[in-house]
């Protein structure tokens, strides 16, 4: 363990900055924390989490895959990928760093994506523990310690230091450079865990109970006639997919600039009407269908293919997010008052 | 007031006015109220709520429910009204299966604003007089009604229901209290401040769609954005100049049509102004085809929808100096 | 060959025929004027024109054939038109194979095999045929159930009359929706067609044609005393990827890139219904 005065934090960025991008999260004009390069002058958000998750770094909204020159008859390929460069990923929560574990699982499996691997070798990632969860929270469901958040160097931070440990290889060779650290004890970071541990034991979504969520009830869980009310007044507007940290669907689209065809992926949301639309029909004729796919699939078919592991890591950004405030708790514990 | 809507929906079910019930359905924290169906009796008793957060606009719901065969009932505040009789103009909503319960209303409260003054971790809100008491994690907060209300709300245009079948509470009147101060506010700006605010504020857009979608105008069954063969279709845009287009675009189509009810607004994620883009349109339009709001009644066109021989000449823009670069 | 799974390769069109009117076979070969790639039969490819789009389609040539990649293709959409209204010599990008593919090695090893199809339907059953005919010893009999709206709609007409028509060991049953005068075969629907035929329920089904199609074969195959267990289809949605990472094609747990397209009917049974 290691810590360093918080007036010296800046030296700490800079230092982790020298030769490769530093993101941290910084509040922007409307007061909410995102991501944000490092430089000179910028501060730490004091928020709890940010609006995007850390996804963004890993796997970007927009990312050009190659590009075609056509003349005539023939075709010719363009490597037009953006460059892999070495990142720090600083400040990131329990919760999101648990997405990448399910990221990994979708896009590191065979065959592995290419520019999500190189992003994911070329990222150091320094999570941050949590002292004041929101009632929104509620990553211990899944299993998450907010107080213990994982990463190749974990952090706590109180009103005067900033406390490191570096727990990777990665982590160590990153911890290495930075002669401002000091060694120090664990009991300061063990009192804060405490502290905080009281304040979870309030939550009031702690409880949320995921039993029955899994393979076996697969059929029972989709035929569910609960889904109609739940789904109801979803705008299938895309918010709750493009904020939640493990959401990971994709669009493969095509621009043409006039000289050359660059193919590119986006996010795209299983909510939106067109995705599964094609010209031989459409499976998923009505909101209800896609409102239940997204969730089906974050509950019970993930874990399925995945040894029981949940695509939600209970961050709570959907259930402040959503225009019509409808999320994945209030599905689970919708579902859930059916297996009394 | 909760109790009176309670009482009003259960009787219009019971007494078979109408088969169902659109209103808001209790959350998990007393601020997270979702647009619901509700169908019986005892559904309202144990869901149904009417507070301080009950912000969302129910009108665009109803050109879907009113296809469903039977009559539904809605609770509609007074914003909500304009909405539904600017959707009643453009054919959307079928009026005969709707019973409209218009319910006054003296502004709805943004959860975000509350939190932003130092509330973490809200579990309850209640109402005490003028002010709001949140219980949080870490202790109680007060603070007044006024400094928690949703910005459209603060500067109300109007208390009054343009159109309902029956009414829970007063009638109220038109009002002027400055809407167009921050349209104003821009408008003196000049051109290199005004698009350096409106790139800053737009580049933290993510294109989740909800402003579109949540926006009682924007009812196109597809949607230019959605359409490949539109050429504006653009899940990615070839570049952030480009994706600011999105909000101008919109803001175009809906011209005339808005009816400044300020969802496009509450419901970002990103908490862009949209609404001051709507409003310039309508400020614009009030000073070149004379003052009109959309959805306040039935029979007047959206001067964008209409020829007179006194609607501006394109000279107009030369004359407000659009020509000065 | 290594490539990113997401980068494909350049391919040429090198022969086009016309089948039906709305149906070409388009041979593909590397930019080296080899087969681009080796598959199983039931496997699929990705093949677009860039700026005009891409999509998943069957091999519908057999893993014996050393030379070529054929792929028989319907006009439906945006680039199946632009694939049609195009000529020979035209380059355009291929990336595969994608997806499971027939079990033709292991569980169709040594049965009887019954082959359903209707119209383009046959196209990923040709190559599965091709297959069985080129290895002939490892399989029992062999009978194919196909038909069209029309004599002008059935698919590789030719191939099987001057060549599966005329092997021993493989019955061909064809059949047109309604009579025409320049047909003097079978008259009626497929599924109609199977229960008159009636076959022995030792057989291995092999399915694919349109969902109606589907629908009632599989009624009357029950009623014949089928086992859901020996009857296989290939199923198609919407892909992006290929590699069931998009999430566009899943059907419950399954991706039909990637656990699919070949499933047997009991393992749909345990998957929700949204196909």
């Amino acid at each position: 363990m290691k810590k360093l005065p918080l007036s010296k934090i800046d030296e700490l960025f800079k230092a982790l900055s020298a030769g490769q991008k530093l993101y941290i999260p910084a509040d922007d004009a409307a007061g909410q924390a995102k991501f944000t390069v490092w430089q000179e002058g910028l501060a730490l958000s004091q928020k709890l989490n940010t609006v995007r998750s850390a996804k963004d770094l890993f796997f970007p909204q927009v990312e050009n895959l190659v590009g075609f020159k056509v003349t005539g008859k023939q075709i010719e390929l363009i490597e037009s990928r953006d460059p892999a460069e070495p990142f720090v990923l600083f400040g990131v929560r329990a919760c999101d760093a648990r997405s990448f574990d399910i990221l990994d699982k979708v896009f590191l499996a065979e065959p592995a994506d290419t520019y999500y691997k190189a992003r994911r070798e070329n990222g150091v990632v320094v999570t941050m523990a949590c002292t004041r969860p929101a009632e929104t929270c509620f990553c211990t469901v899944f299993g998450i310690d907010p107080t213990e958040p994982a990463g190749d160097v974990s952090c706590w931070m109180d009103g005067e230091s900033l406390y490191w440990q570096a727990n990777t290889e990665k982590g160590e060779k990153l911890t290495a450079g930075l002669s401002m650290l000091e060694d120090s004890g664990e009991e300061a970071v063990r009192a804060q865990q405490e502290k905080t541990r009281e304040i979870l034991g309030k939550l009031p979504l702690k409880d949320l109970n995921l039993k029955g969520f899994d393979g076996e009830h697969m059929m029972e869980l989709f035929q569910s006639p609960k889904w109609a009310s739940l789904s109801e007044s979803c705008l299938g507007c895309g918010t709750c997919t493009f904020v939640c940290p493990t959401c990971q669907c994709y669009d493969i689209e095509e621009f043409n600039t006039g000289s050359e065809v660059k193919r590119f992926r986006c996010w795209d949301s299983c909510m939106y009407s067109d995705f599964t639309k094609m010209s031989a029909g459409q499976p998923r004729p009505t909101q209800l269908e896609r409102f239940r796919q997204r969730f089906m699939h974050k509950l019970v078919y993930f874990p399925t293919n995945n040894d029981g592991m949940y695509g939600c890591v209970g961050c709570g950004r959907c259930l402040q997010k959503c225009p019509i405030s409808m999320n994945i708790a209030k599905v689970i514990k919708t579902l859930g008052e059916d297996k009394k | 007031m909760q109790q009176g809507l309670k009482e009003k929906a259960i009787q219009l079910l019971k007494d078979k006015t109408v088969d169902r019930v659109v209103g808001w359905k209790a959350g998990e924290f007393f601020y997270d109220l979702t647009p619901a169906v509700f169908h019986t009796p005892e559904e309202i008793e144990k869901d149904f709520v009417f507070s301080v957060f009950s912000g969302a606009n129910l009108s665009k719901y109803l050109i879907a429910e009113s296809r469903k065969g039977g009559k539904v009932a809605a609770f509609l505040k007074p914003c909500d009204t304009y909405s539904f009789q600017q959707l009643l103009k453009e054919h959307r909503i079928l009026r005969e299966n709707v019973y409209v319960v218009g319910v006054q209303c003296d502004g709805t409260c943004d959860i975000e604003k509350i939190k932003a003054a130092g509330c973490d971790g809200v579990t309850a809100v209640r109402e005490e007089g003028d002010g709001l008491v949140a219980e949080t994690l870490y202790g109680e907060h007060r603070m007044s009604k006024k400094d928690a209300l949703l910005d459209r709300c603060a500067v109300c245009k109007s208390h009054k229901l343009v159109v309902y079948d029956e009414l829970l509470g007063e009638q109220g009147e038109e009002q002027d209290a400055g809407r167009f101060a921050e349209v104003e506010k821009l408008e003196r700006m000049t051109p290199e401040e005004r698009y350096s605010f409106w790139r800053g504020e737009l580049s933290r857009c993510i294109r989740c769609n909800a402003c579109r979608n949540v926006c009682p105008a924007c009812s196109c069954e597809k949607c230019i954005f959605d359409n490949p063969d539109s050429g504006a279709r653009n899940k990615a845009a070839a570049d952030s100049f480009e994706e600011n287009m999105f909000h101008i675009i919109r803001a175009f189509h809906v011209a005339s049509r808005c009816t400044d009810c300020g969802e496009c607004s509450r419901v970002c994620p990103q908490h862009i102004p949209l609404h001051l883009l709507n409003r310039k349109f309508i400020k614009d339009i009030d000073e070149l085809y004379g003052e009109y709001q959309a959805g306040a009644d039935m029979d007047t066109k959206p001067p964008l929808m209409d020829f007179t021989k006194g609607d501006a000449d394109p000279s107009v823009v030369y004359e407000r100096g659009g020509d000065k670069a | 060959m290594n490539r990113d799974p997401l980068i494909p390769m350049i391919g040429v069109v090198t022969k086009i025929r016309v089948d039906t009117p709305d149906v070409k076979t388009f041979r593909v070969v590397g930019l080296d004027g080899k087969k681009p790639f080796v598959h199983i039969p039931g496997q699929c490819a990705m093949l677009s024109i860039p700026g005009v789009g891409e999509a998943l389609f069957s091999i519908t040539s057999s893993p014996t054939v050393e030379e070529y990649l054929e792929f028989s293709i319907k006009k439906c959409g945006c680039v199946t038109s632009w694939l049609h209204a195009m000529d020979e010599g035209q380059q355009i990008t291929i990336r595969g194979p994608y997806g499971n593919g027939f079990p033709v090695d292991t569980d169709f090893a040594g049965k009887d095999l019954l082959f359903v199809a209707g119209g383009i339907g046959l196209a990923p059953l040709h190559s599965v045929v091709n297959y069985c005919r080129h290895y002939r010893s490892r399989y029992g009999s062999i009978d194919i159930v196909y038909g069209s709206r029309s004599k002008e709609d059935l698919v590789d007409f030719q191939e099987i009359l001057d060549e599966w028509c005329r092997e021993d060991g493989i019955n061909v049953h064809l059949t047109i929706d309604r009579a025409q005068p320049e047909w003097d075969g079978h008259v009626g629907f497929v599924p109609n067609y199977v229960k008159e035929l009636g076959f022995d329920t030792s057989k291995t089904v092999v399915m694919c044609g349109p969902p109606i199609m589907i629908k009632f074969t599989l009624a009357g195959l029950m009623e014949l005393g089928f086992d859901k267990k020996h009857i296989y289809t290939t199923m198609e949605l919407k892909m992006k990827c290929g590699l069931g990472k998009c999430g566009r094609c899943n059907i419950g747990s399954k991706y039909v890139c990637k656990d699919g397209p070949v499933f047997r009917f009991d393992q749909l049974d345990a998957l929700p219904d949204e196909y």
